[in-house]
């Protein structure tokens, strides 16, 4: 089964002394899925990540990369991988085809193909028209789009990209998955993390990981439909108000704000929620229209990461 | 190996490409070397003159001026002040107003016709050791006057100096300042070169690609090796140029020395590069170790003359090899085949660097 999946970990392990970066993580990657990483900042993706490349050692645990131990035999997957940095890593002081030629060079591809496959990154991710501009003065869209071109001249076999689209707009977002979906369809793996929903619900796959566990797997629609709590939408006229009374309840698992609505997470075990949740708010004398509402995947991530996620995340 | 060969090139030309944008470091390749040769050759002169000298002469005969008008004429001194007393030389002295006083005593005449105690006295400022070697050399002016004074004892010895007659301090200086140079941009700019990657994130990249520790440390150091033989060349022909300082040996023999000393030297600065986190932190360590190598080895001070603690330290520099070397190609026109035991710490020097920056770096990030 292990070789039918890109990647294969078992009790992955990462402690930075006292610091348990990544703690007791086991997944699977099937092959020629995009598979993502959600998590806050500081949770392990990265570090998760960095111990699949081979650039770090795990302190317990084990992982296969397309078949091959890590870090073990890492410099023989060398020419499969692809890898994306949290922090844009090329050559600045390089023009953009400078630095495909280079990492071109550096998987010393032949000439020809060399030519061939520099012009067409070039053209698939809109960076021709800035060929010969310096690195340096790019905007971040521009940079990552390079980011991806340097890290699939090679045609790798599994990618892996650690939160590629921080800071950069919604559109060149929307435009930086399509690229990845159109990678996906060549029968590549790409292994992503990032801190966004909307982008964690394109993902084939989808692990959730808070303070270096792993909390949740499954696809986006299994955790949905498997989230361990119930989800209410208030309408009233004072949110904020109504925040503080819903908070001291027990069976109140997170209040957000979302407009002029609350969104409530509650125990899946709570009998009639909507009853109790205007009960509480008609003994604060505070009218309210309350009902049940389908979960999303930012109340999985809220509920997995131990309701800790108060505010509306990014979506 | 045929891959590999093309991995190296690739980061050599990267690298190339890079310093070609880089402005100051370019600047630094051309103008440390000018701004060093300068400062070394006309600054440090070890033939001391223009002291000032503050005179007492006590005894205003047709002698005693004589003396001093020599003594003006020598140029060693320059007599600033003219005074009455010993105890007035002392306070000048103590001021710092004069390095050297005369003193001549209201009898001098009579001493120096008797030759049986000294004639005079000459007071020297002890706190910077230089001036003493001064005294040395007043002590033996001869007056012209010789006629009248009893006849002198002949010397001991008769010092002939050999390869630098005119003893130029620029002449033992240049030659030397190739090491003092090399050592202090070649360190630095692997050291750099590396930590700056490290820094910026791009070794993270680059160690998830096929290319191996020895071809980024190889091919990130061609460049320098060539800059540094560049800045060798600069050196000789401005030092002949302006300080004629000979070439008596082989050049061919001279470039090979170089070139195992910019080994060394860049050995040393990708060791430094594994230690440090931050390009700050990689100059402090270049000052570290470059401080030690203008100072022990033989550069500044003559070697065979300090402590021999100081010595052991020396004689693990590199620049303490190259010295010797390049003093003895350039100024004694000696041969490689003669100071093989200086080229043999240079290739060790380079080998146990290099094995240890390569042992130490890692491919990984922890």
């Amino acid at each position: 089964m292990p070789d039918n999946d890109a990647i294969h970990a078992e009790h992955l392990t990462r402690r930075f002394g006292e610091l348990v970066a990544v703690d007791d993580v086991s997944l699977n990657v099937p092959r020629g899925q995009i598979y993502g990483f959600l998590g806050p900042n500081g949770s392990g993706k990265s570090t998760t990540i960095r111990m699949l490349c081979g650039l770090l050692r795990p302190s317990a645990g084990r992982a296969t990369v397309l078949g091959r131990e890590v870090p073990r035999d890492s410099e023989s997957l060398r020419h499969k991988i692809g890898y994306m940095t949290q922090q844009f890593s090329l050559y600045q002081d390089l023009s953009v085809r400078e630095n495909l030629e280079f990492m071109a060079r550096i998987f010393t591809l032949p000439h020809a193909q060399r030519v061939k496959r520099v012009r067409e990154v070039l053209i698939r991710y809109d960076l021709d028209e800035c060929s010969e501009q310096r690195v340096a003065t790019m905007s971040g869209g521009q940079k990552q789009r390079l980011s991806l071109a340097a890290a699939t001249l090679h045609d790798p076999e599994l990618l892996f990209l650690d939160e590629p689209t921080s800071g950069v707009d919604p559109q060149t977002r929307r435009d930086f998955w399509d690229s990845l979906f159109e990678i996906a369809a060549t029968g590549a793996t790409i292994l992503v993390s990032t801190h966004y929903m909307d982008e964690a619900e394109r993902c084939h796959r989808l692990a959730i990981v808070d303070h270096g566990r792993l909390v949740a797997e499954g696809t986006p629609k299994q955790l949905i439909h498997d989230i361990n709590a119930l989800v209410l939408e208030v309408e009233i006229a004072d949110p904020q108000a109504a925040i503080r009374y819903l908070r001291g309840e027990t069976f109140v698992k997170s209040v957000a704000q979302l407009g002029a609505h609350l969104h409530v997470l509650v125990s899946k075990d709570t009998h009639e929620p909507e009853n109790l949740v205007r009960h509480v708010l008609d003994e604060a004398q505070m009218a309210a229209t309350v009902r049940v509402i389908p979960a999303n995947l930012e109340d999985v991530f809220v509920t997995a990461t131990g309701f800790r996620q108060r505010e509306p995340g990014h979506a | 190996m045929r891959d590999s060969l093309l991995r190296l090139l690739a980061i050599a030309g990267k690298e190339f490409r890079q310093l070609r944008r880089d402005r100051l470091t370019f600047a630094m390749i051309v103008g440390i070397p000018l701004l060093q040769i300068l400062l070394f050759g006309y600054a440090i002169n070890l033939d001391v003159r223009h002291l000032h000298a503050g005179i007492a002469d006590l005894s205003g005969t047709q002698l005693s001026r004589t003396l001093i008008a020599e003594a003006q004429a020598s140029q060693v001194v320059d007599v600033v002040a003219q005074v009455h007393s010993a105890a007035a030389l002392e306070q000048l002295l103590r001021d710092g107003k004069i390095s050297v006083g005369i003193y001549i005593p209201p009898d001098f005449e009579r001493r120096a016709l008797s030759g049986e105690r000294p004639a005079a006295q000459l007071m020297v400022d002890g706190s910077d050791p230089t001036l003493l070697g001064v005294a040395q050399g007043l002590m033996n002016m001869p007056l012209t006057s010789r006629d009248r004074l009893p006849q002198q004892k002949p010397s001991l010895f008769e010092v002939r100096n050999y390869y630098n007659p005119e003893r130029r301090s620029a002449v033992d200086i240049v030659p030397a300042l190739i090491g003092v140079i090399l050592t202090l941009t070649m360190v630095l700019f692997t050291a750099i070169a590396i930590v700056r990657e490290r820094e910026r994130g791009n070794l993270e990249l680059l160690i998830t690609t096929p290319v191996s520790t020895i071809e980024i440390m190889i091919g990130k150091i061609i460049p320098y090796v060539i800059i540094g033989l560049v800045q060798v060349t600069l050196v000789l022909l401005v030092g002949a140029w302006l300080f004629h300082v000979p070439m008596r040996g082989e050049l061919v023999e001279l470039y090979f020395a170089a070139l195992l000393f910019i080994a060394a030297c860049l050995g040393l600065g990708l060791l430094i590069s594994t230690f440090a986190q931050t390009q700050f932190q990689a100059m402090q360590l270049t000052v570290f170790t470059f401080l030690p190598s203008i100072l022990l080895s033989g550069f500044m001070f003559p070697f065979d003359g300090m402590p021999l603690v100081a010595q052991w330290f020396g004689e693990l520099l590199p620049l303490t090899y190259f010295v010797r070397l390049v003093r003895g190609i350039v100024l004694r026109g000696a041969t490689l085949s003669g100071m093989m035991e200086d080229i043999y710490p240079l290739i060790a020097f380079f080998l146990i660097t290099m094995i240890l920056a390569i042992h130490k770096f890692h491919k990984r990030l922890d």
